[in-house]
């Protein structure tokens, strides 16, 4: 294997008895870049993060981290990896201050450097102000900065972050977004969770995940110039209706309602006739044209006619 | 919430009590648990009426007539004279190391004194046990054929004199102090850190289960002893309950019966998924320590098989401990035994424990 990629996985895979989590997983991480996941709630993302850092085995499959082998050398993984968990997991009982150099003592960091680590990461993550308060009275954006601050104490040459943003105001998620690549001009490895678009379009390498397999893999760009479908923009006054009509059609693979108009994907450019004679029958006013693609309609692409039995 | 009382929205919260109840299966079996223990327990195990306690006899006269009279006290079952000494020395000693709990002694002018006005027989008994002094003084009344005197018993309670009752309470309740702090407090402790999801963060970091289990164990472990010398000094001042034997030695033997009552606690968090299960949990285990280890109830009153159980719990034996060192002035090398039954509770229960222990999620 490479030594290019901060993470490589082989047909990796886990199950909960019946139910199969992650299906048959391969994947690559480039060094020093911002890579994605990206997928509804269950698809796999957190699962595959824990197996990845040894919190979970896989049911089958390889796994290299840093060149590590996991789960068999997870522990010196632990010692080159930071993770920021889904929920808050630090103290709600403890300071700001004292979060941080609990866990700096755990990663065996002397006095000084203790203090001048905790120093460090107030100033960076703006925690100065806040590091006598109890974590659990922070707000949400500044609980995320003590996570982000704890989990790059020891200064990981790759950090998972799993749905990092979930709780969090738009304007903590933007400031949050220029922290992490701060932390790659440095030359962390990030891989982040997440089912944001707009934090998808930031990555430079997505992976698009559905009940555990992974349906593409690349650049946004490069996901976007190559997906297999072509988004319409139909504006009506009854879009309502023109759902209702449009959704009918075989060859609409996705159809959503964008205020006053609709988003409709199609397989290919060919559909656009069709889907205007569809609506005139109706009586439905509209202009259809074709519009820029953009990820939502490759997440869409990529993962519909694949949702039989979704729950 | 709405102004007017709803049943309909009472039975809704009644369903969805019940069900998340049966979905706790720990909890349903608590449920059913703990009243059949307590059933069972006080309904079997729990007797007042003492039978057969050891004890020994120091027949001093070796006649006929005393002979006699060992064969009749015998007969009332309450003490079990099997254990026939020369010396009223070597019986003081077992009484200390609580082999006996009462000793027999005839004296060698047992005949003149059955027509004098000295009671003829004299019974030593341990005086840290109250149950002990209740069945000598049963004896006490025991009609002598042939004596002048109707007192034929002197009785001596050794270590207590003046049934002063706190002086038996106290050093078992030393040990029970110590049983629900020390347990439900572990126990609880290691749950919050899964519960909270500080685990799913700490096994991300280098930190060895070993090394997070030990290290929220230890401040109890100062707690405790905190404990039993709070309960040492209150009892000392308020009720004179003196500390007979070394302080050192007794402070042993607490340290170990905390670590073994950490070692339960423990294993109880290894066992349970919320704080909720654990303090039952803790209960469950609290429930037969209180009853059977003789702190309130009689150990000799018990049937065998309670009386297996109660040698397999750590406050059976920290009670004999604490009661010979602090009342009869005993030392560990007296008591060994019983020292010997905590290490073996401790390093097996915390073997267990740490094994179960995963750095894992799964």
């Amino acid at each position: 294997m490479s030594t290019d990629n901060a993470i490589e996985t082989h047909d990796l895979t886990r199950r909960f008895g019946d139910f199969t989590a992650v299906d048959h997983l391969n994947l690559s991480v480039p060094r020093g870049q911002v890579y994605g996941f990206l997928g509804p709630n269950g698809c796999g993302k957190s699962t595959t993060i824990r197996m990845l850092c040894g919190l979970l085995l896989p049911s089958e499959g390889d796994i290299r981290v840093l060149d590590l082998d996991i789960p068999k050398q997870a522990e010196a993984l632990k010692r080159r990896a930071g993770y920021m968990t889904q929920t808050f997991s630090l103290y709600r009982d403890l300071t700001v201050r004292e979060n941080l150099e609990f866990v700096a003592r755990l990663f065996g960091l002397s006095r000084q450097r203790t203090r001048q680590r905790v120093e460090e990461l107030c100033h960076r993550y703006h925690l100065e102000a806040l590091a006598g308060q109890l974590a659990g009275t922070l707000s949400g954006g500044q609980k995320q900065r003590l996570a982000l601050a704890t989990a790059v104490l020891n200064q990981p040459e790759l950090l998972f972050l799993d749905e990092p943003t979930s709780a969090v105001d738009p304007q903590s998620r933007r400031d949050f977004w220029d922290e992490l690549f701060a932390l790659t001009d440095a030359g962390t490895t990030l891989l982040v969770s997440t089912h944001y678009m707009d934090e998808a379009e930031r990555c430079h390498q997505l992976a698009i995940l559905q009940r555990g397999r992974l349906m593409a893999q690349g650049s946004p760009e490069r996901l976007k110039a190559d997906v297999d479908a072509t988004p319409l923009l139909v504006a009506t006054a009854a879009p309502r209706r023109a759902q209702t009509v449009l959704q009918a059609l075989e060859d609409v693979r996705s159809c959503a309602q964008i205020g006053a108009s609709l988003r409709v994907l199609v397989s290919s450019p060919d559909q656009l006739p069709a889907v205007r004679d569809a609506l005139r029958k109706e009586g439905i006013e509209g202009k259809v044209d074709i519009t820029d693609v953009n990820l939502e309609d490759v997440f869409v692409a990529a993962t519909h006619g694949h949702t039989e039995g979704e729950s | 919430m709405s102004d007017r009382f709803s049943f309909s929205r009472l039975l809704a919260v009644v369903i969805k009590e019940l069900r998340q109840l049966r979905r706790d299966r720990l909890t349903y079996g608590m449920i059913i648990g703990i009243p059949t223990l307590q059933l069972i327990l006080f309904g079997y195990a729990i007797n007042m009426d003492v039978r057969h306690l050891p004890a020994a006899v120091v027949d001093q006269a070796q006649t006929q007539t005393s002979r006699q009279v060992v064969e009749e006290l015998q007969q009332s079952r309450v003490f079990n004279f099997n254990r026939a000494l020369h010396h009223a020395g070597t019986g003081e000693a077992m009484l200390r190391r609580g082999e006996v709990k009462a000793v027999l002694i005839i004296p060698a002018d047992f005949e003149r004194r059955l027509q004098g006005q000295r009671p003829p027989l004299q019974l030593i008994v341990d005086g840290s046990d109250q149950v002990v002094q209740q069945a000598a003084r049963q004896i006490a009344q025991f009609p002598l054929r042939g004596a002048t005197t109707t007192a034929a018993v002197e009785v001596l309670p050794y270590y207590n004199p003046h049934r002063n009752a706190p002086l038996n309470t106290v050093p078992g309740l030393i040990g029970v102090i110590l049983t629900m702090t020390m347990v439900m407090f572990t126990a609880i402790a290691l749950v919050r850190e899964r519960e909270q999801g500080n685990l799913e963060f700490l096994i991300t970091t280098p930190l060895s289960s070993a090394e997070l289990t030990l290290g929220k164990v230890l401040p109890f472990v100062a707690i405790g002893l905190i404990q039993t010398s709070l309960v040492l000094l209150l009892g000392k001042w308020i009720f004179q309950v003196p500390v007979r034997g070394s302080p050192l030695e007794l402070y042993l033997a607490a340290l170990l019966f905390i670590i073994a009552s950490l070692a339960l606690g423990i294993f109880i968090s290894t066992l349970v998924r919320s704080q909720f299960q654990a303090i039952q949990a803790a209960i469950f285990t609290f429930l037969p320590q209180i009853l059977l280890s003789g702190f309130m109830f009689p150990y000799e009153g018990m049937p065998k098989a309670a009386q297996w159980i109660a040698e397999v719990l750590p406050l059976t034996h920290f009670i004999r401990l604490a009661r010979g060192i602090m009342l009869r002035g005993a030392g560990l090398a007296d008591l060994w035994p019983e020292l010997l039954a905590l290490a073996v509770f401790a390093v097996v229960l915390l073997g267990i424990a740490v094994a179960r222990v995963h750095k894992r999620l799964d």
